[in-house]
């Protein structure tokens, strides 16, 4: 378990099964990936992209095979350096921006000083009252990533954060995903969309029918 | 199967006629009730039997939680459904007894046989979240459900035993000493469903974890095709 | 990131929302009144049958308004999969579980405030024996269905037929607190006996069943 693993593998997962009644959903996926990097994740629709993240992010739990997320077997013990975004806000809609931060900042034991760093950094205004639930696709997108970076993790996962987002809004989330990995982020990303990221993405993990398939270090356009 | 079951199968068939030559025929008929009181030896056991298969419900479910076992969950499962059969025959029986011989259908002060109604709906339930949960973790939600119904048994009993001392009620199966001849053929008919519950659940058993390697092998053979 | 503030802060929120969202909280509050009303009608004795059937009455009323409010606990958490956002932070489980109850709680103890007023009229209601016992006897029964309730309704989350299934599992576990309740409160009513009993079959099933809730509600919670 882990011997050969370089020290700056941040997810080592090894013969990961994950079964929903009949149906498979990752069917032996092993893989280690190195700190630091960004990683984009492609595949069909059913390929297991959604699962293998959720299991990596600690949401669900794998019927068979193991998998450590920074160095821990339990990844409830490292959550605090976790942080998850999907296509869903994961917000919600009634409570304005600032609101939602100042709450889950109170999940990480944050001061509130933090939520307006992030709101910032995402380009959107701290001081915005309307409600989530009002704001384009592209500004919600970007509000759930400023939740998502609100712990400053060390490992950033991504499930489809540009569905529905106007091309402005993607290009600064790119600019800012990029900025993070340079500062020693690891970030992987689950995209249909991986031109958005062909720029700054490190590599590029291919999956098909709950397996990886390929690794490749560009996008390549399959035949 | 193993080799012990058709062993079981002849061992039940002999027990089970045996049983019901002693409780209808050779066991000496009652005093007051008559021969409806014959209903007792299948009300009774029925009752015990299918507190035994609560009983290894309960202790299946906390060892699947502590230990993960696959069969231990499978045993929850199958002893909760042949429970409920047991439990279902009780209370079937009860009112059936009580209609000829106290001259009504229900007692709501009758502790075993309303704590026995409260336990067939409480593993209905649990039964039901059985079935009707989606996900892979069904077996972990189903032994909380099994350790909260064991929970609740005791306050049920307890509730009811109060309720009775303020409205006293008929006890349907009455109180009072049995006649060593009559607790003979009692015995004698809980051995018979013992067995009887054993054997059901052992088919039970062996049908769910065969239709387990059925769907492994379906799920299987459809990702080999996905994957062409 | 204490537990306590945790606790406090989801409650909060909760509150928040459910403020901002009016129609939830209207929808409701009417519904209780229509059962209320239903129930006159269903049952019209004499004020000697009423005092005898009302804590039955008002119990089983309260038992399904509760349902109602009961079934939305989680409604919130499940738009826009925010329940992930908890989940994935370092907080712990019960923190969560003890908001949603506290919130349903003092939802519940709104409804029950209304519908009571409205049944002590339509019923002409009077306590004969010391009226002051209503009050563990509504805070311990409340606490029951509500502590239970919560958890069954984190359980159903992992079920098809979400509403059906809360009630399914609600009713049966909740008989030793439902005869608890009803018959305290027609102890109290009539005076012709003693509630303690009664009430300290109400504490008892409340120790046990939050100690259970608390136990069990973060794998409830996992279980995906």
């Amino acid at each position: 378990m882990g011997e050969a693993n370089s020290s700056s593998d941040i997810v080592v997962a090894d013969g990961l099964v994950k079964q929903f009644g009949r149906f498979a959903a990752l069917r032996g996926v092993t893989a280690q990936l190195a700190s630091r990097k960004l990683y984009v994740i492609v595949g069909d629709n059913g390929a297991g992209k959604t699962t293998l993240l959720r299991t990596i992010a600690g949401l669900s739990q794998q019927s068979r095979g193991t998998i450590s997320v920074l160095g821990n077997l339990e990844i409830k013990n490292v959550r605090a350096q976790i942080g998850y975004m999907a296509h869903p806000s994961l917000l919600y809609d009634e409570m304005s921006g600032m609101e939602n931060l100042i709450y889950f900042a109170e999940l990480y034991g944050l001061p509130q000083t933090r939520c307006r760093e992030v709101i910032v950094a995402v380009k959107l205004d701290p001081d915005l009252e309307r409600p989530v639930g009002q704001y384009s696709q592209g500004m919600r997108q970007r509000m759930s990533l400023a939740r998502a970076i609100l712990n400053d993790p060390k490992l950033l996962l991504l499930d489809e954060p540009f569905s529905n987002v106007d091309l402005r809004s993607a290009q600064e989330m790119t600019t800012l995903l990029a900025n993070m990995r340079d500062h020693g982020k690891t970030i992987l990303v689950v995209t249909h969309q991986p031109g958005l990221l062909e720029a700054i993405a490190d590599e590029f993990v291919w999956m098909e029918a709950g397996k990886i398939i390929r690794r490749t270090p560009h996008l390549q356009v399959r035949q | 199967m193993k080799r012990g079951f058709p062993i079981l199968a002849v061992i039940t068939a002999l027990l089970l006629s045996f049983a019901l030559y002693e409780a209808l025929i050779a066991a000496p008929t009652e005093q007051t009730m008559g021969n409806v009181q014959r209903i007792f030896y299948y009300h009774v056991p029925s009752a015990w039997t299918a507190f035994v298969l609560f009983l290894i419900n309960f202790v299946s479910s906390i060892v699947y939680l502590i230990r993960r076992n696959a069969k231990a969950d499978i045993l929850a499962y199958v002893s909760a459904e042949v429970g409920v059969v047991f439990c279902t025959v009780v209370i079937v029986t009860g009112p059936i007894w009580a209609r000829p011989v106290w001259g009504i259908w229900w007692a709501p002060g009758d502790i075993r046989l309303t704590t026995t109604l409260v336990l067939w709906l409480i593993y209905i339930s649990y039964l039901m979240v059985r079935r009707l949960s989606t996900g892979g973790k069904t077996p972990v939600i189903a032994a909380v459900v099994a350790i909260f119904g064991a929970l609740d048994v005791p306050l049920v009993y307890f509730s009811i035993w109060f309720f009775r001392t303020q409205h006293p009620s008929p006890v349907i199966g009455g109180g009072g000493s049995l006649d060593p001849r009559m607790a003979r053929v009692l015995l004698i008919n809980w051995a018979a469903f013992l067995c009887l519950a054993w054997l059901l659940s052992w088919t039970r058993y062996e049908l769910e974890i065969a239709q387990g390697k059925v769907e492994e092998a379906l799920a299987l053979e459809s990702l080999m095709e996905g994957s062409r | 990131m204490s537990f306590f503030a945790i606790t406090r802060a989801t409650l909060c929120k909760d509150i928040r929302l459910e403020w901002r969202s009016k129609d939830a909280i209207n929808a409701m509050l009417f519904f209780a009144l229509l059962v209320v009303v239903i129930f006159s009608f269903a049952f019209d004795p004499t004020a000697e049958e009423s005092r005898r059937i009302a804590g039955g009455l008002v119990w089983v009323a309260f038992l399904f308004a509760a349902v109602v409010a009961l079934n939305q606990t989680w409604a919130r958490e499940l738009r826009n999969q925010v329940l992930d956002a908890y989940r994935v932070s370092p907080a712990p489980a019960n923190p969560l579980f003890l908001a949603k109850a506290f919130g349903n709680f003092i939802f519940v103890s709104v409804l029950e405030a209304l519908m009571t007023p409205l049944f002590i009229a339509f019923y002409k209601l009077r306590a004969l024996g010391s009226a002051w016992e209503l009050v563990p006897i509504a805070l311990l029964g409340t606490w029951a269905l509500v502590v239970n309730g919560t958890f069954f309704a984190a359980i159903s989350l992992r079920t098809r037929s979400r509403e059906i299934m809360l009630p399914l599992l609600l009713f049966p576990f909740s008989i030793p607190a439902l005869l608890g309740m009803v018959n305290a409160t027609t102890a109290v009513l009539t005076g012709e006996e003693s509630a303690k009993f009664w009430i300290a079959l109400l504490l008892a099933y409340d120790v046990v069943f939050t100690t259970a809730c608390l136990l069990f509600f973060e794998l409830v919670l996992e279980a995906e």
